[in-house]
């Protein structure tokens, strides 16, 4: 008990006392998160309006292969990440391995399924007919995608919540990729495996509690957008 | 007759190797009412989605006022110019006002003239009083109204309904029918409606079109239908029950008379004199005897010739010529008793409470 004492009184005074370090490693995570699950925001409700509006064969092979993809294991990602991004790998002309963008990269790779698997079945919920009902008031294409997206809004919000949820806690791929480099690519999760490992238990878990906080932080903001407005 | 609004010509529709719709030629006159009646899997919801430009023809051409829709433009332009309503409402999770006011926006329609249609559109269909109220919580009438109001406020040159009284219970439903046609009456609107049930058919269209497997098997007048159905199918379909058109010639204490074909026939209700009316009487309500019965409550007594005996199971159905049409079901042993054949005299009586008044 005395240790996760310790670590609260430590995660308050480094909180407190604006630790130069604390804060770099936490607006690192806050940002390559933030940005990993609008990357995957985008790609993955574009990959959900595809596969949920359109007709195609292999349409179930596609949704079971997303929805395995919910799954992705980040240590897996990490490798592959890492491989693509080896000076001698394919993509490895970027230099970017072992940088912030390339945890942007691993981290949009795990989150972009989760938020077309769910985008998909919250597209699929709207009722059959609500599509042909938009566009026989005269909705043009585009049109008719934002209100499908307006009206399947709440569990979309869902989806985003899964998706950054997903990886502001993941710590596989960002350690392989990012190399949990100090003050450069050191993120809430590695440092808490870094101190955790060197036994500096009251740090570790000043850093598990501030990475708590910033997730219920952004979720309560989500939260809001999602139920505001709702008229009676 | 003026040019029609809508023509199809050749319409054809295949889902994979099967032809789903299959329509020679099929006009619609502007401020004509025409119902798609049919049983279920019969084709009316495809062919009033292809009519409404949401599902492409397989072959053929459809002209709105006369100029073929051929381009995705032209059908995107098309389906901004007609509207189609549902059997669910279909509304959007926001106020019934932001409901009506969904298909201005789209249309990019001013703030002030789409506040002023809403109103307009709500007032019409009296759900003025729900306009702030969230579409997630009427009652199913109070969203179908919404949903109807929302076409109208678009002033669709032609409106689509695709069965939209089929999921309310009945007083819901008779209450919208009548506001539907009262609308109808004062917007002059050209409608299509798909329904099953003959009656609402009967209520709100000029033109009735019986639909069986993908083709329309009959198109004609609401009565020429009912009366003369061109086949078996549409007279099962159809039930052959008696539609007459006639003029009020008198009213008084709640009971009118109307002049049918020469003849009087005895309703209840309050009608202006001269007023048009459609009268139906269902073949169950009609009684047969061979002398007219002077005991009897029956105001309606018609002589008349019978032309034809249908055997229904324990009943049969005895059409008869009494200047006009009229079908009556009577069971077998009255049959017998009364020794009816082709070509007997009869007297067909009916009470004015049987008299249905259709359409006015």
């Amino acid at each position: 008990m005395g240790l996760i004492w310790e670590g609260i009184k430590e995660a308050l005074r480094l909180l407190f006392t604006l630790d130069p370090e604390v804060l770099k490693i936490t607006l690192l995570s806050l940002k390559v998160s933030v940005l990993a699950t609008l990357v995957s925001l985008f790609l993955g409700i574009g990959a959900g309006l595809l596969i949920a509006l359109n007709r195609f064969p292999g349409k179930h092979l596609i949704i079971s292969l997303v929805n395995t993809g919910m799954g992705l294991p980040p240590v897996v990602v990490g490798l592959f990440v890492t491989i693509m991004l080896w000076r001698n790998g394919p993509l490895g002309f970027f230099e970017i391995l072992y940088t912030p963008t390339a945890i942007v990269i691993a981290q949009a790779i795990i989150a972009t399924p989760i938020i077309a698997g769910i985008s998909v079945a919250a597209l699929q919920q709207l009722p059959p007919n609500l599509r042909l009902q938009i566009l026989s008031l005269g909705a043009t294409r585009r049109q008719l995608v934002w209100l499908l997206v307006q009206e399947a809004r709440l569990p979309l919000l869902a989806a985003v919540m899964a998706g950054f949820g997903g990886v502001i806690s993941e710590v596989g791929a960002s350690i392989m990729v990012g190399g949990n480099i100090k003050g450069y690519s050191r993120v809430l999760t590695t440092a808490t495996v870094m101190e955790t490992s060197k036994g500096n238990f009251d740090v570790a878990i000043a850093l598990s509690l501030i990475l708590l906080l910033l997730a219920f932080s952004v979720n309560a903001v989500l939260t809001y957008l999602q139920q505001r407005k709702r008229p009676r | 007759m003026s040019a029609p609004i809508l023509a199809v010509r050749a319409l054809e529709v295949w889902r994979g190797s099967i032809q789903v719709l299959a329509i020679p030629s099929f006009t619609l006159q502007p401020g004509s009412v025409t119902a798609l009646i049919g049983p279920n899997g019969s084709g009316k919801s495809t062919l009033l989605q292809t009519l409404a430009s949401l599902i492409e023809p397989t072959a053929g051409a459809i002209c709105f006022h006369g100029n073929p829709l051929q381009t995705r433009q032209e059908r995107y332009l098309y389906r901004r110019r007609v509207t189609l309503v549902f059997q669910e409402s279909l509304l959007f999770d926001a106020t019934v006002r932001s409901n009506l006011g969904a298909g201005l926006k789209l249309h990019d329609s001013p703030r002030a003239e789409r506040a002023k249609r809403v109103e307009e559109a709500a007032a019409r269909f009296g759900i003025t009083h729900l306009l702030d109220r969230s579409a997630r919580n009427l009652s199913g009438g109070e969203a179908q109204r919404t949903s109807l109001a929302r076409a109208f406020a678009l002033g669709p040159e032609i409106l689509f309904l695709d069965e939209p009284f089929s999921a309310l219970d009945p007083p819901t439903r008779e209450a919208l029918i009548d506001d539907l046609a009262r609308v109808l009456r004062e917007t002059r609107t050209t409608v299509v409606l798909a329904t099953h049930d003959q009656l609402e058919a009967m209520r709100l269209a000029d033109v009735l079109a019986v639909m069986h497997q993908g083709r329309i098997a009959q198109l004609g007048g609401v009565a020429e239908v009912i009366n003369h159905p061109v086949d078996e199918f549409v007279a099962a379909f159809v039930g052959m029950e008696t539609v007459l058109d006639g003029m009020v010639i008198a009213c008084s204490q709640g009971l009118f008379t109307a002049s049918v074909g020469g003849t009087h026939v005895q309703a209840l209700g309050e009608e202006a004199l001269g007023a048009q009316v459609r009268v139906g009487v269902r073949p169950e309500n009609v009684t047969l005897s061979l002398f007219q019965e002077t005991c009897s409550s029956a105001l309606n007594h018609f002589p008349g010739t019978i032309t034809r005996i249908v055997p229904k199971g324990p009943y049969s159905k005895v059409e008869l010529d009494c200047g006009f049409f009229l079908a009556a079901l009577v069971t077998a042993r009255s049959l017998e008793e009364l020794n009816l054949r082709e070509k007997s005299r009869v007297i067909a009586s009916f009470k004015a409470t049987a008299v249905h008044v259709l359409r006015k």
